[in-house]
Parts: C-alpha cells; sequence; structure tokens
C-alpha cells in the first residue's frame, strides 16, 4: 500500500502520457473512421486517409506534435493529480477564495467566447442574411467545442462532478447557477444537433440521394426544423450569458463597486454579443491561415462594423451605470481596481471599437484580426477575470493568484479545443468548398 | 431611392430599411409576451420565515473565551481533533471563539472573544446560490446541508456575507461543505444546541428570535453604559438567527461593518423574476423575426443548394426594394 501512494506521481505521469497519446490518435482515428475513404475521389482530398501512415502522420512534424504531447500530458497528469489528493493539493484556493481561474477563465470566459455561435447563427438564419453562411458552421464548431471545453474544465473544478446533473432534478428557481448548469447542459445539446447536419453529410456522402437510411432522412429533417434550435440557441444563450453575470449580483458586500451592479446580467449579455463578433472574426483569420483557404474579408469587415457599434453600446451602458450608481470617481483614485477596469475597458472597448470603425482598418485582415483580439483577451477574458478574481481582492485581501498547475489545466483545455477544431474542420465539410460553385 | 447597404462588403443581401422592419415585427411580438411575462412573479427564500424561528443570543461581554461550545460542537458533530480548540471554521470546526486584543485610549489592552459560526440568515445568501437545493432551511428553522445533492461548485462560500461555509480541499472525490447546522436534531429532540448547553457563563441563550431579540434590547436597555446600542444581527443582511450583543462596537471585533439591511438573495430575485419575461420576449422576437424573413424570402427566393447557399442570393435587396416603390 506504502510502496502504491510512493510510487503514485510515477503512475500519474506514465497514465497522463498515455491519456495524451490516446487522444491524439484516438481523435485522428475517430475522425479517420468517420470518413469514407473506400472509393470516393471527391471526399478525399489527399492521400491523408490511408491508415498506414497515420503513426508518421502522428510523428511529422515532431515540433509541433512534441509541444501539443507534453501540454496535453502535463493537463492530464494534473487532473488526474487533482482526482487523486483533492482540488487543494493543484489549486491556490481555500475557502476564503474559493473559485480560480478554473471558473474565472475556463467558465466564465469560455461560455463568452462561444457566443459566436449564437450571434453568427441568428443573423445567417434569423435575420436571414444569408451571405454570412459561410461563416455558421465554423462558428457552431467553435461553440459546440467551447461548451465541451467549459463542461470539462468544471468538472475538473466541482468537488463532486458526479452530481452534476442535480440541477437539471432539484429545480432550485432562485440561484442563478441552477439556471447557468440548466442552460449549458441544453445548449450544448442543441449545438450539437446544429453541428449534426455537417457530420450527416459527410456520412451520406457516398450515398444516393434517394436513400432511405435514417442517416439520410434524419439530415432532411434536421435541414427543415434547423431554424427551431437556431431559435432556441438564440434564447438559452440570452438566459445563460446573462446569467453568469447575475452570479455576481448576490455579493454587494464582496464585489469592488467599480463592477458590481444590478446590471451585470446586462453587460454580459452585450458583450457576449461583442466577442462573438469577434471572435468569429480571430477564428475565420486563423482558420485562413492554417487551411491555407480564402478570407471572407467583406463578411468579416461586416461583422467588425457591427461589433463598434455593439461596443459602443456596451461603453455606453456601463458608463451610464457608473454615474448612476456615483461609483466614477473611483476610477480617477490609483488602486490596482481603478488600473483593472481601465485596461478592460480601454483596451478591450474603446481602442477597438475605434478601430474597427475605421474603413482602413476593416480592409487590412490583420488589423481587423488585432481589433478583435483586443475584444477578446482585454475585453471579455479580462473582464470575466476582474469581476471574478480581481474585483474580489479588496475584500478578502491578496490571497489568491493562480498555481502553475491551474493555468497548466487551462492551457491543456485550450490546446484540446485548437487540435479537435483543427481535425474537425480539415475531415468535415465545416467550410464551404470552394471549388463548389466553379464545378 | 437608393437602397442602403447595412455592411459594407460587395453583394449585400438586405436593405437596411429591410432589416429594421425585420426586427422591428419581432420586438412589436416580444412586447407582448413582455406584457403577459410581467404577471409571473417567482417566491422568495424567506418566505414563511417567521419570528418564533429558533435562535441564539450571544452576549460578548459574558463571554470568557474558554472554547467549551467550540469542543461541544466537535464533540456533538463527530469532528476530528476533539480535544483542540480551533481557530477558525473549517471542515473541522463548525464554530470557533475568536480572541482580540485592543487598545483603550488610555492605553489599556482589553480582551475580547466572539463565538463565530453560521448565522443562520432569514434570506441566506447560500441557500438562494445552490443549484441544487443541497443547502437549504429546514421546517424547524436552521440551515441546513445534504451532502448527497452537492455538486461541489462552492457558490455558497462565494455567496454567504460571513464567508461560514467550508470545503473540504484535500478530499478528491466525496467533499463536503461544512457549517454550523444548529444541532437540528437536538432542536428535534427538545434539546438547546450542544454549544449553548456547554457554555458555562450564560453568555449563550437559546430561544426564538422574538424573545431573543426582546431580551437584546432589555439588557442594552438596563445597561446602556455597558452595552453598544446595536444587536448584530437584528437587521443586519436582512436579519439572522444568531444575535450578538456587546460592549465594543462589532466592527472593532472582526465582524463585518456596513452591511446592507436588504438580504442579498433580494438582489438576484430582481434579475431571477425578469427570466420568465427574457425567455418569452427572446423567444417571440427571435421566433417573429424567423418566421417573417422566412416567409419573405420564400416569396421571392429561389430554394438553395445543399450548404445553404455559399453564395448570396442575387439581387435580393434590388427585388425587395422594387416591391417597395
Amino acid at each position: 500500500m506504502n510502496a502504491l501512494i510512493a510510487a503514485m506521481p510515477a503512475i500519474i505521469v506514465v497514465l497522463s502520457f498515455g491519456i495524451a497519446v490516446l487522444f491524439m490518435a484516438g481523435t485522428r482515428y475517430a475522425v479517420y473512421l468517420l470518413v469514407d475513404h473506400r472509393g470516393g475521389t471527391q471526399a478525399v482530398a489527399s492521400d491523408d486517409f490511408v491508415l498506414p501512415t497515420l503513426p508518421m502522420r502522428m510523428l511529422w512534424p515532431l515540433g509541433r506534435t512534441l509541444v501539443l504531447l507534453s501540454v496535453l500530458t502535463i493537463g492530464a497528469g494534473i487532473v488526474l493529480w487533482r482526482f487523486i489528493y483533492g482540488i487543494g493539493s493543484v489549486t491556490n484556493l481555500s475557502n476564503a477564495f474559493p473559485w480560480g481561474i478554473w471558473i474565472g477563465f475556463d467558465v466564465m470566459s469560455g461560455v463568452a467566447l462561444a457566443a459566436g455561435a449564437f450571434v453568427i447563427a441568428a443573423t445567417a438564419h434569423i435575420l436571414r442574411m444569408e451571405r454570412f453562411e459561410p461563416l455558421v458552421r465554423p462558428a457552431i464548431l467553435t461553440g459546440l467545442l467551447g461548451y465541451l471545453l467549459v463542461v470539462a474544465g468544471l468538472l475538473v473544478d466541482l468537488g463532486r462532478p458526479y452530481n452534476v446533473w442535480r440541477p437539471l432534478v432539484h429545480w432550485q428557481i432562485h440561484s442563478p447557477l441552477w439556471e447557468v448548469g440548466c442552460c449549458v447542459a441544453t445548449y450544448t445539446t442543441v449545438l450539437f444537433i446544429e453541428f449534426l447536419p455537417v457530420i450527416l453529410e459527410r456520412v451520406n456522402h457516398f450515398k444516393p440521394v434517394t436513400s432511405r437510411l435514417p442517416t439520410v432522412s434524419l439530415y432532411k429533417l434536421l435541414r427543415r426544423v434547423g431554424i427551431v434550435f437556431v431559435v432556441l440557441g438564440v434564447v438559452l444563450s440570452t438566459l445563460h450569458q446573462s446569467s453568469l453575470g447575475s452570479l455576481w449580483v448576490l455579493v454587494p458586500t464582496k464585489l469592488h463597486p467599480l463592477w458590481y451592479t444590478i446590471y451585470l446580467p446586462v453587460f454580459f449579455w452585450i458583450s457576449a454579443v461583442a466577442v462573438g463578433l469577434a471572435m468569429t472574426i480571430v477564428e475565420s483569420t486563423l482558420s485562413s491561415k492554417a487551411f491555407k483557404r480564402g478570407l471572407e474579408l467583406p463578411l468579416l469587415a461586416a461583422l467588425g462594423k457591427a461589433a463598434a457599434v455593439v461596443l459602443c453600446i456596451y461603453l455606453a451602458a456601463k458608463a451610464a451605470d457608473l454615474v448612476a450608481r456615483g461609483a466614477w470617481p473611483l476610477l480617477f483614485q490609483p488602486s490596482l481596481e481603478a488600473a483593472a477596469y481601465w485596461t478592460e475597458i480601454g483596451l478591450g472597448v474603446i481602442v477597438p471599437a475605434i478601430l474597427f470603425m475605421l474603413p482602413g482598418v476593416r480592409q487590412r485582415p490583420w488589423l481587423l484580426f488585432t481589433a478583435a483580439m483586443m475584444v477578446v483577451v482585454f475585453g471579455i477574458v479580462m473582464n470575466r477575470l476582474n469581476v471574478s478574481l480581481t474585483g474580489l481582492l479588496a475584500y478578502t485581501g491578496l490571497i489568491y493568484t493562480p498555481a502553475w498547475t491551474e493555468i497548466a489545466v487551462s492551457v491543456a483545455l485550450v490546446t484540446l479545443g485548437v487540435i479537435a477544431f483543427g481535425l474537425i474542420a480539415k475531415y468535415l465539410p465545416v467550410f464551404p468548398d470552394e471549388n463548389e460553385h466553379h464545378a | 431611392m437608393k437602397p442602403t447597404r447595412i455592411a459594407d462588403g460587395s453583394n449585400g443581401s438586405l436593405t437596411r430599411r429591410d432589416f429594421l422592419k425585420r426586427v422591428g415585427a419581432g420586438v412589436a411580438a416580444a412586447m407582448a409576451a413582455h406584457a403577459v411575462a410581467g404577471a409571473v412573479h417567482t417566491a422568495h427564500a424567506s418566505e414563511g420565515v417567521t419570528e418564533d424561528t429558533p435562535a441564539v443570543l450571544i452576549d460578548l461581554t459574558r463571554c470568557i473565551g474558554c472554547n467549551s461550545c467550540a469542543l461541544a460542537c466537535k464533540a456533538e458533530n463527530n469532528l476530528p481533533n476533539p480535544e483542540s480548540a480551533p481557530t477558525g471554521l473549517s471542515n473541522e470546526a463548525f464554530t470557533f471563539v475568536s480572541t482580540i486584543q485592543l487598545e483603550t485610549p488610555e492605553g489599556e489592552t482589553l480582551t475580547r472573544h466572539a463565538k463565530r459560526q453560521c448565522m443562520h440568515c432569514l434570506n441566506p445568501a447560500c441557500v438562494s446560490a445552490c443549484p441544487a437545493a443541497a443547502m437549504y432551511r429546514s421546517p424547524e428553522g436552521p440551515i441546513v446541508y445534504r451532502a448527497e445533492r452537492c455538486l461541489g461548485c462552492r457558490y455558497c462560500q462565494i455567496a454567504c456575507p460571513f464567508d461560514v461555509p467550508a470545503f473540504d480541499w484535500g478530499n478528491p472525490l466525496t467533499p463536503v461543505i461544512s457549517k454550523c447546522w444548529l444541532c437540528r436534531d437536538r432542536l428535534n429532540a427538545g434539546e438547546q444546541p450542544a454549544c449553548v448547553a456547554a457554555c458555562p457563563t450564560g453568555a449563550l441563550r437559546f430561544g426564538t428570535r422574538r424573545q431573543l431579540l426582546a431580551q437584546a434590547h432589555a439588557l442594552i436597555a438596563s445597561n446602556p453604559d455597558r452595552y453598544v446600542d446595536h444587536v448584530f444581527g437584528e437587521h443586519e443582511v436582512g436579519g439572522t438567527s444568531m444575535l450578538y450583543v456587546s460592549d465594543i462596537p462589532f466592527a472593532e471585533l472582526g465582524f463585518p461593518a456596513d452591511l446592507p439591511h436588504s438580504a442579498p438573495p433580494e438582489e438576484t430575485a430582481k434579475v431571477m423574476e425578469a427570466l420568465p419575461a427574457v425567455i418569452l420576449g427572446m423567444g417571440a422576437l427571435a421566433a417573429g423575426t424567423a418566421t417573417y424573413t422566412h416567409r419573405r424570402s420564400a416569396a421571392h427566393d429561389t430554394p438553395h443548394a445543399r450548404h445553404g447557399a455559399a453564395e448570396p442570393p442575387p439581387a435580393d435587396a434590388s427585388t425587395s426594394e422594387r416591391e417597395e416603390l
């Protein structure tokens, strides 16, 4: 027994490396299985799909694979450690500071950064601006993966993760967290249904159109009733994006007055719309680089213009709230909170709003990308961390900085998302076929 | 009239006027839904709480810091290390006695002790926070916890204005939230909470909140030179079942100062009560807009290709513009 305990760290290292290898090989193999590669030439763009070359593809390019493998190994190891020695063993959390970056970044920021799915789906399918159609599937995939990672991060952070389903059964209508839980569970399902046609398209690729296979009829059904899920997605997103802000309405004595307001849910929702647009710009730009695709610059420019409008509304609402509550003088007192607030608003809202307004910026992909990244990093991630961490420090004292193990798990989660997006986008019809319309 | 593009790409498929009309249709539907939803209200967590709820009055002037209450609590609840006096709230201690050294203006040193534990709020933030009702108000009054429902999300810790709930950070799979439950089993058996029964000086008194508030005010009135005219817990965060009287202002004894007199759950209730309206309003807005745009496009669109038309439908803008003219 003692020997087992002593050997535990070594066991964890070996196990986590195995998990990382299994994940990387497994996702590739799953995608490989999903793709019908037997007879087709159209679906198979290259010789990527030949099974014996699979291990070779994993070793090349070696450097990138090694980096990804180590990030995943470390992440898996810390998660294993957490489930053997407790949350306290890998975090700097305490009774006085019970929520850290696994909530502030993984959950609060993660949900916001996945908002592109409902924003773009609503633009293309509810407002029916159909020219945005090419952006819908990548946005839905980003959203779906984002929510899956939020759930994964949450399961690591929850003390009793096997009870995660409880809110769905034991309704507690006074709790914003109950509402967030129910909505995230439902919306993740909705996102999967919204993404299902993409999988079915690939599955059905070599079947005749008149086929009576269930996957074909399901595909046709989803195409017909898809709009119902888009509407549902908008309602569910509005509810839980805002309710992540409502969580903090319960702590009037703890959250710094620069952030504490009853209108937090409204601000969370508006900023989610803004970052939904910004994330779509970021994701499209990166995809066009990674997959050497053309960039839908006019569409992204239009999103940038819309983001400028939303950011201005956000800024005006936040300013009006600060003035109405009389909290604005705090902005001009030297403090950690004032500095954090100015950074969040200045670099995350004001500067990108101005950049998005300039036609010269919107015509240059890298400037558009930079402005969008500012919204993502400062406007959203920093804002959510300010509300959930920085804004509490005045009450708790400087008792929390994230442990490297906490950061490593968050980095591993983001890495998982990037790998999964890359593989799925490569092998499933996520992006419109650039040659299709000329054929 | 020249159509104005809503966005600066080529091939814009929608005029601004069209856009506004589509959104307007949805807004009208949403406003109707809002009126319906306005009638829907949710109940408050504090409903049904009376002044006859079981309560404890703690007279800090009588506390000698003997820790009898804290040790009795550990014994009663089978907590670890039953012989050692705890120095803070944790998963090993539901209550502890804090010791505060104060300097008087004359330069003397005063020592005061304050028993701290869950305040058993009348409208508890932890209960309103818990997403699975693992933390709840028992029919008898005490705020209690049932581990079998708990997710371990720790939102109760965030919510509590007194930082009472404690988590078991070293337990990998079955951590629980620890806090005073006012010895609910003893109350049901007609006994006093263990801490009250153990107090040798009469610093702790058990009774109904109504009785104890009257006693507290009587104490202060009969000894106005001795006591501070403040019953801590009478109004703080909407009122608590644990009440304190003291000869030193509570802020100097480490009690949270400037707590609002309204319960924090009343703030979230304002938001949560708006949710039915948000659901119906946003649902009507989205569904209404979608119905309108789909009917319009069905009227003059050709069916789209498999991918849902990666290319915009040609001349949508000019078609609708011509119709309006």
